[in-house]
């Protein structure tokens, strides 16, 4: 019955040259901006720019303040969902899950609308106002993911217990959630942050109609403006996103407590980013 | 989405949780403890969607009508929606196809388990790898100098493009989307594959069915509702594509995501209205697709337990 797999084999060397051809393409195109060698020329001028410096600095702001809005918000809730009100939580994993539902762009359009000019919150009005929305929307993306990783997280400690271990001491809600949840579930939280932040990097829609300095923005720029810059900028961007999912991936496996990681996991263990920008 | 184990997970702690504390305890006022989640959801993701669904059925004078979802009858939003549509249905169908070989390859096909195991772990990062340096990655590789199209045309003395092969075009558009939805087609269609039982393999074969029999009668009706639910999950991936477009094309492509995004810019359909009509026709398309997505993921489930 043992026969050489032939037919396998040859889907996989298929597959494999239509993953990295493009890569190495990418790789070899980003070198040749000077002409004649290879170098790394186009490189160098991307990170001399500073318009490169100060966008990518904006959206790396704008990630980490989304990742952290996102937490606060997330970890209370599913905490006071798994301890309280485990009846509703198909209703909150619904709400967090609709953010795949609706296309970024159709989300931007009503911020704009509600949050404009004659709006009881005009937010969009003042540079400060826009900034926040731009993190707000971005939370909003990250809810399926965060929420996930978060609830993930605490099914694998035992919340009941912690909580009336907890409260046997005297501690407060607060302190509760803030002492003794939130460091049980870190690397949950890291985990779902991880993925936040690869998908916010380089959003272009959101920033884009928000009129932000973002990174996103500031790439399509690139790409009409230059040939071998925007090469670069996208290797620089798969080795980010590389990185972000193999520190997503370090996280969600990782137990609470546990200092070191025996292995590399597989990526598969978490659910895929749908990917709508 | 896929994580069977995870709602396996959920579903134990429910269990063990439920009897040790009272179910009513402290009876309504619970439910404040979602009110910062609650007002967030409602703020800025429910409140903005029912206004444009609002606004879809109101004249620019607030009087309720439906000339605005009657005018996305008209023929540049048709063709739009209809360009979008077959460009999500070829590219899901392109990914599904794809990414069902590839599963089937490095899971039943005999191969070293290294080879899956740098799959998945490629197409966790892949599936990620979208927007705009996608379209950069292809325009290295197939524009116009591109390094495969200059290696066909001065090794193989092919011109792609005199061929009539272009990147910026609805085919060239379809394979790079690929690049997104063969990954997430490998991922989410892996519980499926991993799912089909050898039992049922060695019940047909020693039955007397041959490999295509069993293919044919057992493994394929099993895998149909996963396969048809991620063909979807891809559909609905590629209909909300917007960056990966506009960073091939610029925003003259037509497709819908790229019709809004203009219409949002500079009211290009000279009626905001209709723009909310036209957002609204996106909503209720992914909105299908996804119910639908989920109805067949629970049928597909019952056969992994």
């Amino acid at each position: 019955m043992k026969r050489y797999p032939a037919f396998p084999t040859l889907i996989v060397i298929a597959a494999s040259l239509y993953f990295l051809v493009p890569l190495y393409a990418t790789f070899d195109f980003s070198l040749r901006m000077e002409r004649g060698v290879l170098s790394f020329a186009a490189y160098r001028d991307v990170f001399q720019s500073d318009t490169f410096i100060s966008t990518l600095t904006f959206s790396a702001v704008a990630s980490l303040v989304a990742i952290l809005l996102g937490a606060l918000i997330i970890v209370p809730t599913a905490y006071w969902v798994r301890l309280k009100l485990p009846r509703v939580r198909p209703l909150v994993e619904f709400l967090t899950l609709l953010p795949l539902i609706i296309p970024p762009v159709v989300l931007v359009f009503g911020y704009m609308r509600i949050y404009g000019n004659n709006s009881f919150l005009p937010l969009t009005t003042t540079d400060p106002g826009t900034n926040l929305l731009l993190v707000i929307g971005y939370t909003v993306l990250s809810l399926p993911y965060m929420f996930r990783a978060v609830d993930n997280g605490m099914a694998a400690i035992d919340i009941a217990t912690l909580t009336e271990a907890a409260e046997s001491l005297g501690a407060s809600r607060f302190a509760i959630i803030r002492r003794v949840i939130f460091p049980n579930v870190r690397s949950a939280i890291m985990a779902g942050a991880f993925l936040t932040f690869s998908i916010s990097l380089g959003e272009f829609v959101m920033a884009s109609l928000l009129n932000r300095p973002a990174f996103g923005p500031y790439l399509v720029q690139m790409g009409q403006d230059y040939a071998y810059q925007p090469a670069a900028l996208a290797i620089m961007a798969f080795v980010v996103t590389w990185a972000s999912m193999a520190l997503m991936q370090v996280f969600a496996t990782r137990k609470p407590g546990q200092r070191f990681l025996p292995r590399m996991p597989r990526l598969s263990t978490f659910a895929p980013r749908r990917v709508q920008s | 989405m896929t994580d069977v184990q995870a709602t396996g997970d959920a579903g134990d702690f429910a269990v063990t949780a439920g009897p040790t504390r009272p179910r009513f305890g402290g009876t309504g006022w619970n439910w404040l403890g979602l009110l910062p989640f609650l007002l967030f959801v409602a703020l800025f993701l429910v409140l903005p969607v029912l206004y444009l669904v609002n606004g879809a059925f109101q004249n620019a004078e607030g009087q309720y009508t439906l000339e605005n979802i009657l005018a996305l009858g008209s023929d540049n939003i048709v063709a739009s929606y209809s360009l979008s549509i077959r460009l999500s249905l070829v590219s899901a169908a392109l990914g599904a196809i794809a990414g069902l070989l590839v599963a089937y390859a490095v899971i039943l096909g005999g191969l070293p388990g290294w080879v899956r195991h740098a799959f998945t772990t490629f197409s966790g990062v892949a599936s990620n790898f979208a927007g705009v340096p996608l379209a950069f990655a292809f325009i290295a590789t197939l524009g116009r100098l591109g390094l495969v199209t200059l290696i066909f045309r001065d090794v193989f003395g092919i011109n792609l493009y005199a061929a009539g092969f272009n990147l910026f075009s609805f085919w060239g558009l379809a394979l790079t989307y690929l690049y997104f939805q063969l990954p997430l087609m490998l991922l989410v269609v892996t519980p499926a594959m991993e799912g089909l039982k050898g039992e049922w393999r060695e019940a047909a074969e020693s039955l007397g069915a041959s490999r295509a029999q069993y293919w044919r009668r057992v493994a394929l009706p099993v895998l149909t509702p996963s396969v048809l639910g991620c063909f979807l999950l891809l559909f609905a991936n590629a209909f909300g594509t917007l960056a990966t477009v506009i960073a091939l094309t610029g925003s003259s492509y037509s497709v819908v995501p790229i019709m809004l995004y203009n219409q949002i810019r500079g009211n290009v359909l000279y009626n905001p209205n209709l723009g909310y009509a036209l957002a609204l026709g996106m909503v209720v398309i992914m909105a299908v697709t996804n119910l639908l997505y989920l109805f067949l993921r629970s049928r597909a489930e019952r056969w992994q337990k």
